[in-house]
This record gives structure tokens, sequence and C-alpha cells, in this order.
């Protein structure tokens, strides 16, 4: 037994641990222990891990290793506890972009590392110092992206960068360019390493992931984060492979599979492709329905509404991005439990695309405290929406759409939609007639069952519970 | 101007045109209101009442409006002022010798059931709202010629089986008596050749019997005559249900012809004894043999049918009460400007289709208008087109699985001992990854994206091991490195934590 293979050891409990640590986030009661799992096996990477340097690290790298983990600490701590859960995406976002600048310098390191030992070059000889060569481009590649895109992808969601994609003229040949060049560069760098190579391939790939971040729409930000989580998993995964640790690359391909799961079910919501959603937002088809003469909306008020869900047997609230906007999550978790404790059968329906990070109204409704038995998925609840008195659509609009189901020319027909209309009543809080992320016009706002309430959500809900 | 309310002279009619309710809205709209002496004494509304509102007793068939329930008989038109408005329920395509004798005098008529069946016309829509009322009393009529209960009981003294309802035709009539007789408890079944009102049927309880047979849309919300297909079929259901339901009301019309004979005798010979069947359609014609308007009817093998023509007007005060409402939505519509003066707008598809006499000039009827409940049919070819994507051939799935794992076998063969551990653990890890995030619960993605951000922060363990090695550069950067990664371990787990310790499960439940 060896300081190594102690490490080695403590690797694969570890990454057994954080297996059951994903596992057991797959339901509600589970949820807390498999957190626990997770801190465990953290902690006891780090510790093999410290242990392992102890032998050959310098008394300042010690206290450099010391510092730089307390500050972190310090930093994530803070921002952990400060985070508004309407901000969730964006700390989401920020944190994917701290594993990429992670990867893009543990890969730099090792470049340097090898090449400027002459012991480390003795250890990998012939093909398993190409190979070496090879990860480092890799890994360094991947990072970069993940580092820029989720940098981009922060400025959107906190509103910094104006959310609109942007379309350069040949932007697909752009991205597509940048892939060339990546493949080009690592046979040359293979052939003969050197820095140049390396800072070229680096600063291509910073700006491959702002441009292409930067060409997606806000609506499609909950693929992105995703996407961006699978890409961290990836980087991380590729210094696991550069460093020989299989520690890395079982995280990193848990946490990059994860990620690609989450963006295939975001993309089978919006039922698109993730290729279509990579290559840029709804912009080029938008304007096609817009002509069509929709007839007259119908307005009510908040105290109108209010008797309504007095009146009504069954409530079911779909809640949007609007509602994350307007920070009603308290008010309409406020208006849930009066209703419910007048009898009122009140019930969420979520969908899969609602706001802008997987899950993101769950974890606001969660903080708001509506117990969350009461919130279901689309699937689960698509099919009560015929037998339900009242449907508050709350800052949601493109989940809505009946012309998904109803109108193929649609650009988003076949995109699986809550099916609203089908209540008795539904009640639109909506800031102006506007339309939706997909720039549709919504043909909900103008059906018989359907009336409008118009102004910030936060206050309108706020009438309504002065009403009751 | 001023509105006059007189009192309904057809025998029977319990209803008034206005109630005290109204008459207050009515004299917001700046008008004045006449109201005869009785007008409302059997929908139990005292003459007290009306004065109270704000009305005058007097002289109602002078004023310069005229609300009435039924159709003015031949003196009553006469009597009526040149230049005035009639408004009343008229049935304009089954009375053309009324509308000449209306037309033979300079005044101007509406109809209250010639309202077009448009989401807008909704509050002034007299037919609906009295057939809501009709198809409640039906079944209040039925159930107290039945000789039984509506709902199941079991009780010490043995088990009672629910009543079997059957309710032909789903327009609004037919929803009521649909409603009415399951919030009674009992079993509803409910036939319509518009199979869109399916779902209505069902939202009130009932269970639609639908016939497996094309039927053209309908564009104006009425149903349409049906094909002889159609009626085969249908004949062959109410046969059936004839034999096993005890109660049937019928409420099918069709606009501007005679009611179709949906039950014939031989259906009613099927029924049990006891049974009873409401016509409400028997005014026009009946849709069972043997109805007679107004009367009830006791068949030989002890069926009894009910053919009153008055339902209604056997619920007066709730009658006067929505048709009094309905004009007065209709006055809110004519009356614009609120002061008191009827205008009446022929641009307006709603006034221009009520409106039967214009100054003594005929003008039904009037031109169609399609109803804005867009029929169901485009939906139907809408959601055909939008069809699954094909699913990926197996053919095509075997060739894509294959090559894979062809390349990944070449990489394998082709690398040094350590790519291919490197390898296995990889490949091992995507596919346990894969299947423990496909348990995900829905509700927890944005937790299992904050917990694989914290896990991804295991990249500091290249960082640590690169730290005070020796370069001062690599130093440098590591020390970078490892800052972010913790910022990510700490922050990812510190933020799940929050996150989890919110969501809590339902106290009461």
């Amino acid at each position: 037994m060896s300081a190594t293979t102690v490490a080695q050891a403590a690797y694969i409990v570890a990454g057994l641990l954080f297996i059951m640590s994903l596992a057991g986030l797959s339901k509600h009661e589970t949820a807390k222990s498999g957190v626990v799992y997770g801190i465990v096996g953290m902690v006891i990477a780090l510790a093999a891990t410290i242990a392992l340097t102890t032998d050959s690290i310098s008394a300042a790298g010690a206290v450099l290793l010391v510092t730089a983990l307390a500050i972190g600490a310090g930093i994530g701590l803070w921002r952990a506890r400060g985070v508004e859960m309407t901000a969730m995406p964006e700390l989401i976002a920020i944190l994917h972009s701290f594993v990429g600048l992670a990867a893009v310098l543990v890969g730099w390191n090792s470049y340097l590392d090898v090449e400027a030992s002459a012991s480390a070059k003795t250890d990998l000889s012939g093909s398993l110092l190409a190979i070496h060569h090879a990860e480092v481009f890799i890994g360094v590649f991947i990072g970069a992206v993940t580092f820029t895109g989720s940098v981009v992808a922060f400025g959107k969601l906190s509103g910094r960068i104006k959310a609109a994609p942007l379309m350069l003229p040949g932007r697909h040949l752009l991205n597509l360019g940048a892939l060339v060049a990546f493949g080009a560069l690592t046979v040359a760098f293979v052939i003969s390493p050197n820095v140049a190579l390396l800072a070229t391939v680096t600063v291509i790939a910073l700006l491959l992931g702002v441009h292409l971040v930067a060409s997606i729409g806000g609506g499609d930000m909950p693929v992105v984060v995703s996407m961006l989580n699978s890409y961290s998993g990836w980087a991380a995964a590729a210094s696991g492979f550069l460093l020989d640790n299989n520690l890395l690359i079982v995280t990193g391909a848990l946490v990059g599979s994860s990620g690609a799961y989450l963006s295939h079910v975001m993309c089978k919501a919006m039922n698109r492709s993730f290729i279509s959603v990579i290559a840029g937002g709804f912009g080029d088809v938008a304007v096609a329905a817009s002509g069509t003469d929709y007839g007259e909306y119908r307005e009510i008020t908040a105290e109108e509404t209010a008797k309504l869900l007095m009146e009504a047997s069954s409530v079911i609230i779909t809640p949007g991005y609007g509602m994350a906007v307007a920070q009603a999550q308290y008010p309409v978790a406020d208006l849930t439990r009066r209703l419910r404790e007048r009898g009122v059968d009140v019930r969420f329906g979520i969908h899969p695309v609602a706001g802008r990070l997987p899950g993101h109204m769950n974890v606001l409704l969660a903080e708001a405290k509506v117990p969350y038995d009461i919130v279901f998925e689309m699937d689960e609840i698509n099919d009560d929406f015929a037998k339900t008195s009242v449907v508050l659509v709350i800052g949601a609009n493109d989940t809505v759409n009946p012309a998904a189901e109803e109108d193929p020319s649609s650009p988003i027909a076949g995109m699986p939609v809550l099916r609203v209309w089908e209540a008795e009543h539904v009640i639109v809080f909506k800031r102006s007639m506007a339309v939706g992320y997909a720039g549709v016009q919504n043909p909900l706002f103008f059906r018989e069952n359907t009336q409008m309430l118009f102004g910030d959500a936060k206050a309108r809900v706020e009438d309504i519970l002065r009403a009751l | 101007m001023r509105i006059g309310i007189t009192t309904e002279s057809r025998a029977g009619e319990t209803r008034v045109s206005a109630t005290p309710a109204t008459v207050a809205e009515l004299l917001k709209l700046g008008y004045e209101v006449v109201v005869e002496p009785g007008a409302g004494a059997r929908s139990s509304f005292a003459d007290d009442a009306y004065v109270e509102a704000g009305a005058q007793l007097g002289d109602a068939r002078s004023a310069d409006i005229i609300f009435k329930v039924n159709a003015p008989t031949p003196a009553e038109i006469e009597k009526i002022r040149d230049g005035a408005t009639l408004i009343s329920l008229l049935s304009p395509a089954r009375n053309p010798e009324l509308l000449d004798a209306l037309a033979a005098r300079p005044i101007t008529v509406l109809a209250m059931d010639a309202v077009p069946r448009i989401s807008r016309a909704q509050p002034l829509d007299a037919l609906s709202s009295m057939a809501n009322i009709a198809g409640y009393r039906a079944v209040i009529e039925a159930a107290h010629a039945f000789g039984r209960f509506f709902t199941g009981q079991v009780t010490a003294a043995g088990k009672v089986p629910p009543a079997k309802v059957l309710v032909a035709g789903a327009g609004v009539a037919g929803l009521a008596a649909i409603g009415t007789a399951a919030s009674l408890g009992a079993i509803v079944r409910a036939t319509d050749p518009r199979p869109e009102v399916a779902d209505q049927v069902r939202s009130l309880g009932g269970e639609f019997l639908s016939v497996d047979v094309e039927q053209e849309a309908s564009i104006d919300g009425y149903a349409r005559a049906t094909s002889a297909e159609y009626d085969r079929r249908a004949a062959e259901i109410y046969r059936e249900q004839a034999a096993e339901v005890d109660i049937i009301i019928t409420t099918a019309l069709i606009p501007g012809r005679p009611a179709p004979r949906l039950i014939t005798a031989d259906h009613i010979a099927r029924m049990k004894r006891g049974s009873v069947i409401v016509d409400m359609a028997v005014e026009q014609g009946g849709n069972v043999e043997g109805s007679v308007p107004g009367e009830v009817v006791t068949t030989d093998n002890g069926v009894t049918i009910i053919g009153y023509t008055d339902l209604a007007s056997r619920l007066p005060a709730q009658a006067s009460q929505l048709y009094g409402t309905n004009l007065v939505n209709l006055m809110k519509l004519l009356t614009p400007a609120k002061d008191g003066r009827l205008v009446l707008d022929f641009d307006d598809v709603v006034q221009r289709s009520m409106t039967v006499v214009r100054n003594g000039e005929k003008t039904w009827p009037p031109p169609p208008v399609p109803v804005s409940a867009t029929p169901q049919q485009p939906t139907t070819a809408a959601k055909a087109a939008v069809a699954e994507p094909e699913p990926v051939r197996p053919g095509r799935r075997y060739a894509l699985v294959g090559a894979g794992i062809a390349a990944l076998f070449l990489l394998a063969a082709f690398s040094p001992h350590q790519l291919i551990n490197n390898l296995t653990v990889f490949v091992l890890a995507v596919v346990i990854g894969y299947y423990v995030i496909g348990k995900v619960h829905h509700a927890l993605h944005t937790p299992l994206m904050s917990v694989t951000n914290a896990i991804s922060g295991i990249i500091v363990v290249g960082a640590l091991l690169q730290i005070g090695q020796g370069n001062a550069v690599v130093t440098a950067l590591s020390f970078g490195a490892i800052l972010l990664a913790t910022i990510n371990i700490f922050g990812g787990f510190a933020v799940t934590r929050r996150m989890l310790g919110m969501f809590s499960k339902d106290q009461a439940a």
C-alpha cells in the first residue's frame, strides 16, 4: 500500500459517491441525502489528492494551495447564500464558466509542465507523448468554449447583454471554420508542439464560445445552459485523460452525459433538434404567420378574477418566465394558500422549458413554499385542463400557444404545449399584447374563454389577493 | 325615451319582460320605464317593487319602446304607436304572417330569438337563457312524474339503483338537462350529431354516445339536418337505449325546419312501465311520436310523455330575470351614448340580424353570420399534419450503432495501454451517467445542475497536483484554477442544499 494506491482507492470511492449523489437527486425524498453523498465524495477526493501532493509540494506552494481553497470556498459560500432564486440561471452559467476556465488553465499547465520539466518528458515517449499533446489541445479547446460561452450566457441571463440572437452573416460557416481550424491545428500541434499553436487554438475556442452562445436567443437558454453544463463535464473529462486521472474522467463523463440528457429533454419539449437550437433562434421564420386577423381579445379586472377564482372548484396555474421576471412567486404562493384554504383545488402545470433553466419554475415555487406535490409537469396535468374551472397563465406565452397543435404553418408547430384553452376560463397575466420569444402571435388570447389581465404580474396577483 | 313593460296576454304565460332589478339598469341607461299595473304579478314581482326601483305605473302600450316576452296579438300590434320599437321573442322563421302584420305598421321590430351565435352577442341571447331554464325544468318535471329516486342509494330497506337518463341533443337546453340530471345523481347519456360537443357533455358529468358517421361541421353553431346514414345509426342507438333508460329528454331542433322525429312509437313500446319522456321540441313538431303540445300523455305501456311548451315559464321569477337582463344588454348595445336614445346601427351584425322590421319595411331574413366558434375540422387536419417525426428505421439504427462501436474499437485497438484504461472508464461512466440522469424528476433539474456544477469542480484535483511543483508560471495558473474550481465546489453544494431545503411537501396531504 503506497500513497498512490490509497489515492486511487479514494478516487474509486469518490466516483461511486458521485454516482450515488446523482441517483439520489432523482427523487424529492432522497435528494438531500444525494447532496450529502456528493459532499462526502468531494471531501474524500480532495483529502486524497492533497495527501498525494504533500511529499513533493514546496512550502510556498502549500500556502498558495490553502489560500486558493480558502478564498474559493469563501466566495462560493457567499454567492450561494446570497443568490436570488430568480437569478439561479445566471449563477449556474457563471459556475460553468469557472470549470471551463479551470480546464483551460489545467491544460496549459500540463503543457508547460511536460515541456519545461525534462523528467516528465522521459515518462512519456513516442505515441504517448503525441496523445498527450492531442489531449492538451482538446482539453483547452473544450474548456475555452465552455468558458466564454458561459460568460455570454451569464450576460444574457442577467440582462447585461441583449438576449436577442446575434445574426452574423455566414454564422454557420464561422462555426464550421472554427472546428476545421481546430482539427488542422491539432494535427500540427501533435507534430510540432509550440506555445503559439496552443495560444492560437485558445483564442479560436474563446471566440467560438462567444459566437455560439451570442447567436442563440433568450428563450432557448434552458438548452444552452444544459449544453454548457455538458461541455463543462467534457472539459473535466478531457483534463482527466490529460492527467491520467480516472476520477476526473468519471466525474466529467457523468456531468457531461447529464448535461447532454437535459439538453435532449429541453429540445424535445420544444420539438426542435439540438442542432437547430445551437445554430440560432427562431429569427428567420417568425414573420410567417403575422398578418392574420385573430379577432378581439377581452380584458378582465383583478376583482372579477378574484370572483371567478372564489367560485371555481379547481384552478391550475401555469407560470412562465414572466413570473420570474416580475418576482411574482410569493404572491402567487399566497394566492394558492388562500384558495386552498377555501377548498379550491389549486395545482401548477409546468412546461419543461418554462423559465430560463431546466426546472427553474419548480425552484421558484419551492422558494415561495408551494408544496411540491401540487406542482405537476406537463404530461401529468395536460389531460386535466378540460375538467378545470379556471387557468391562470402567469407570464407564459409560447408554452400555452394552441397554434403549436392546430396550425401546421406556425413556427412552433408540433411543440408540445399545455392545453390550457380546454379549461372553462383562462386568465392570461401579461404586460401587453406583445408576442412571445418565438415571435409568434398567440391565438389563445383571442379565444372566447380567454380574458386578459394586463399589467405587472406581481401587482396584479396582489390586487387579486386584496379582492379575495 | 320611454320603455313600456306590458302584461303578457298569452294564456299560461307567467314571465314578464323586466324585473325591478333590470328596471334599475334601464334607468341607468337614461330611459324612463312605464310598467303596466300587475305586469309582474305572476312572476312574484309586486308593482310596488317596480315603483321602488324607479319605474312609473301606467299605460305601457303607447311607449316609445315596448318590451314583450311573447309575440304580440293583432290587437296589440294595432295599439303600438307609429315610430315605436317593439322588442320580443317572435320566432320569425316560423311566423311569416306575424312578420307581415308587423311590417304593415310604421314600426321597428327586433326579435330576441334572432341573435346571431357569436361570442359578443352571448349576453343578449334570450334563446340560450330560456333554453337553459327549460332544460333544468324538463328534468324537474320528469323527476316529478317519475316514481323513483334519481340517485342510487344503499339503504337499510334495500338497494336503490340510480335512474338512467338519455338526453337527445346537447345544445344549451340539453346541456342544462344533462347537468341537472347528473347533479341529482342519475346516470346521464347524451347524443348529438355534432361530435365537437362531446367534451361539453362529459364536462357536465354525462356520457356521450357518438354516432360514428361522418357529419358536416356546423358553421353557425346550430345543429344541421342529418344524413340518412346518420339517422339510421342514431335510430339503432335510440332503440337500444329506450329499453334501458328510465327518462328520455329530447331537445333536438334544427333552425327553420320541423323538429326531427327521434323517438318512434316502436321505441316507446320498448320502454319500461313508469318511464318518462319530456319532448322539449314539441312546439316545433316534436321529437317524440305521440307527444302533444302542452299536454301530458300516458301510453298504453305506462310511459308518460310530457309535452309542456312553457317549461321556462314554469320558473317565472328566474326566467323573467334572465330575459330582462338579456333585454338590458341589448339596450346597452343600442344606447351607445347612455342618453336614453335608441340608435339602430345596421352595420353591426348583431343589430342587423335581430331587426326583422325597420320602419315598416321587412328586413327578414338577415344575411348569414358565421360563428366565431370555428368548426373543429381544421384542427384535426392540422393534428394529422403535425404528425410524429418518422422514427429512425431499425436498419439505420443498427448501422449507426455499428459504426460507432467500430470507430471505438479502432480507436482502442491502436491506442497505448494507458489510453485504453482511460477510455474504458470514460465510456462506462457516460453510460452510467445517462441512465442515472434519465430517472431524475423534472422538478429537480435545477438542483441537479447545481450539483453537477459542484462535482465538476473536481477538476481542482488536476490543479492541486500541479501547484507548487517548481514551475512558477504553472503554480500561478494552478492557483487560479484551484480558486475557481473551489468556488464551484462550495457554491454548487451550498446552493443545492439551500434549494432542496425549500422543497416541501404539502402538510395537509
